[in-house]
């Protein structure tokens, strides 16, 4: 109680300095708190190991053909390009495009048939069609996505429609002719 | 708006109680002797519309919850299950959904009614502001609720809502991921919408305990737009006349609810949400609800993913900003006769978007949204303007007048809502 009477004067008391020390520490506790709170909702390790590479055989892909399979949860297309479908994704004017990549930067050198792309819409997350026979490819002979109206080309390039982006390619490399290893 | 208690404890357990707890005070003080304007129409009756809806949905989902599973492979089966097995389960399950499509009805009214009388101007901002916030935290909580049964369009509604995230610039991919516990939508995403759609019908009833606080400090609004003035002669005890006059809203609500439980269950749904969620191929033809639809409109509208959900995004966000956007002092629309013409439009351009936001993604379809889109933002525009030049119809002198037909006399349109200080 004797502290009481010098708190009028400018000078910090001991209670100031207990005030100003705890509230600091509460203040980094409380933050650090947030580290569980927030990091439970990434990725759990199972998610995670359960994206170990996966090796895929081409061989029973036919020309023309596309194929859908999953990795780390991840909807891949794989599709053996016709003749027609590569020369037009190389025909395309790189400048022209909204998200500009070249179809040799989106394939393996000497594997060009083979396109290997991530199969969500970069707009919003839907599968686009035109894998399987029947479906529309939309107006530039790769993928229509029916939710919102985006066009991919043969090379998976966003052409037309509200997505940014060209369908991504995911790491992955030739251990054999035709085979791939995903990851 | 709450003036001195008139509560009278009459045994010697309510004395008891209420020098302890005045909780009996407090419900007779806001639900009987509190004073509400003597002219309400049936519009207002929606706000108890409102409570209800919300409690009966806390029922039913709670005993829902008792018969589901939240796991990516039990999900659909488990709902099929209460529809099948669970006594009374397709009643549960049919009042929830279709409650949840009759709750979003009901606060549409609401929020049209509020805008049509000028319910968020001075002293009622704060009120409204809490208005939105409801708004939004049901927009959240009906989208996870109908990612649950982990049908196709639970999981395509889910995968398309939350990539709106991803349109933010550096951060967007990681909250995404955060979101989705994984690299897709998956079995963790659907046990953590669980858990949050479980939590926030309770935050709602926190923000509705204050949405109503703040409604009986300012007192209600009422169809002429002005104030109350003399409490004697404007106001009527809440008891019995707006309880009486809620319940007859309430009932003829529910006669409606009880139509589409019973006779069109699966109306507002879509048959898409029957098959199970297969990642791999998305239902040719996806849309959310019919409640999401204006705004998916207008999401689609733009040409452009980031601008598409800032637009989104905005269309509910501007509501917030209502009080000072709208520049004219006179509230009811009643007394605006330029203003009301645009507010019909506003409603024509709302039902439009909801029906584009139901058609492909095709033209003329695009186009038409797109015009569509620039007139639901041209209204709020518009009620910056009109405000300035607008000349009012002659107010009321009192509620009790409009209602007595008194002397009408002549009030100048600023000063008739001069705000009221009521203690």
């Amino acid at each position: 109680m004797a502290h009481a009477t010098d708190t009028t004067g400018t000078e910090p008391t001991r209670r100031d300095f207990l005030m100003l020390t705890t509230g600091a520490f509460g203040a980094v506790g409380a933050a650090a708190l947030l580290v569980p709170l927030v990091g439970q909702l990434a990725p759990d390790a199972q998610v995670v190991a359960a994206g170990a590479p996966i090796e895929l055989d081409l061989t029973p892909i036919a020309e023309g053909q596309a194929i859908k399979l999953f990795w780390r949860g991840k909807l891949i297309f794989v599709r053996n390009r016709t003749k027609k479908e590569i020369d037009e994704a190389k025909a395309v004017d790189v400048a022209t495009l909204r998200d500009p990549q070249t179809d040799e930067q989106r394939t393996k050198a000497g594997h060009e048939r083979y396109l290997v792309v991530y199969g969500n819409c970069t707009h919003l997350g839907c599968v686009p069609l035109g894998n399987a026979a029947g479906e529309p490819k939309g107006e530039f002979d790769g993928w229509f996505c029916p939710c919102h109206g985006s066009h991919y080309d043969s090379s998976g390039r966003i052409r037309k429609g509200p997505a940014p982006l060209n369908l991504p390619v995911p790491p992955y490399a030739f251990t054999a002719d035709t085979k791939i290893k995903i990851g | 708006m709450s003036g001195h208690s008139t509560y009278q404890p009459k045994t010697g357990i309510e004395r008891w109680l209420d020098a302890r707890l005045p909780i009996v005070r407090l419900m007779h003080d806001s639900a009987v002797s509190y004073p509400v304007p003597r002219n309400l129409n049936l519009l207002w009756t929606f706000g108890g519309i409102l409570v209800f809806m919300l409690v009966a949905q806390i029922i039913t989902g709670v005993i829902l919850a008792m018969h589901y599973t939240p796991n990516a492979t039990m999900a659909f089966n488990s709902v099929e299950h209460i529809m099948r097995d669970v006594n009374f389960g397709w009643l549960l399950r049919y009042l929830h959904s279709n409650g949840a499509s009759m709750f979003f009805v009901a606060v549409y009214v609401h929020i049209f009614r509020g805008m049509y009388y000028g319910s968020y101007k001075a002293p009622r901002e704060v009120l409204w502001i809490l208005g939105v916030i409801i708004f939004l935290l049901m927009m959240a909580t009906a989208f996870m609720g109908y990612v649950l049964p982990w049908g196709q369009m639970s999981f395509w509604g889910a995968t398309v809502i939350t990539n709106l995230f991803s349109a933010l610039p550096v951060i967007g991919e990681t909250i995404v991921t955060f979101l989705w516990g994984g690299y897709s939508v998956d079995n963790p995403t659907l046990n953590r919408f669980f858990s949050l759609h479980f939590l926030l019908p309770f935050m709602i009833a926190g923000v509705v305990v204050l949405h109503i606080w703040a409604l009986h400090h300012v007192g209600q609004n009422n169809p002429t737009g002005v104030e109350v003035k003399d409490v004697k002669k404007d106001t009527v005890p809440f008891t019995p006349y707006a309880t009486i006059k809620d319940l007859f809203g309430m009932v003829c609500f529910m006669l409606v609810f009880a139509w589409f439980v019973f006779y069109q269950p699966n109306f507002m749904g879509h048959a898409d949400n029957y098959i199970p969620a297969n990642p791999a191929s998305t239902p040719a033809h996806i849309v959310p609800e019919w409640y999401f639809l204006p705004f998916y409109a207008i999401l689609r509208a733009i040409p452009d993913k980031l601008g598409g959900v800032l637009a989104m995004g905005g269309a509910i966000v501007i509501l917030a900003f209502l009080p000072w956007i709208d520049t004219s002092k006179v509230k009811s629309m009643t007394y605006r006769p330029i203003a009301r013409q645009f507010f019909w439009m506003f409603v024509l351009v709302c039902i439009g978007l909801g029906y584009l936001g139901a058609m492909p993604a095709d033209e003329p379809y695009v186009t038409i949204s797109r015009i569509l889109t620039v007139l639901y933002f041209g209204f709020f525009l518009a009620l910056a303007l009109i405000g300035i030049f607008e000349r009012p119809a002659p107010l009321p002198t009192s509620i009790a007048d409009s209602v007595l037909g008194g002397s009408g006399a002549r009030l100048g349109h600023a000063t008739a809502s001069e705000p009221q200080a009521k203690g």
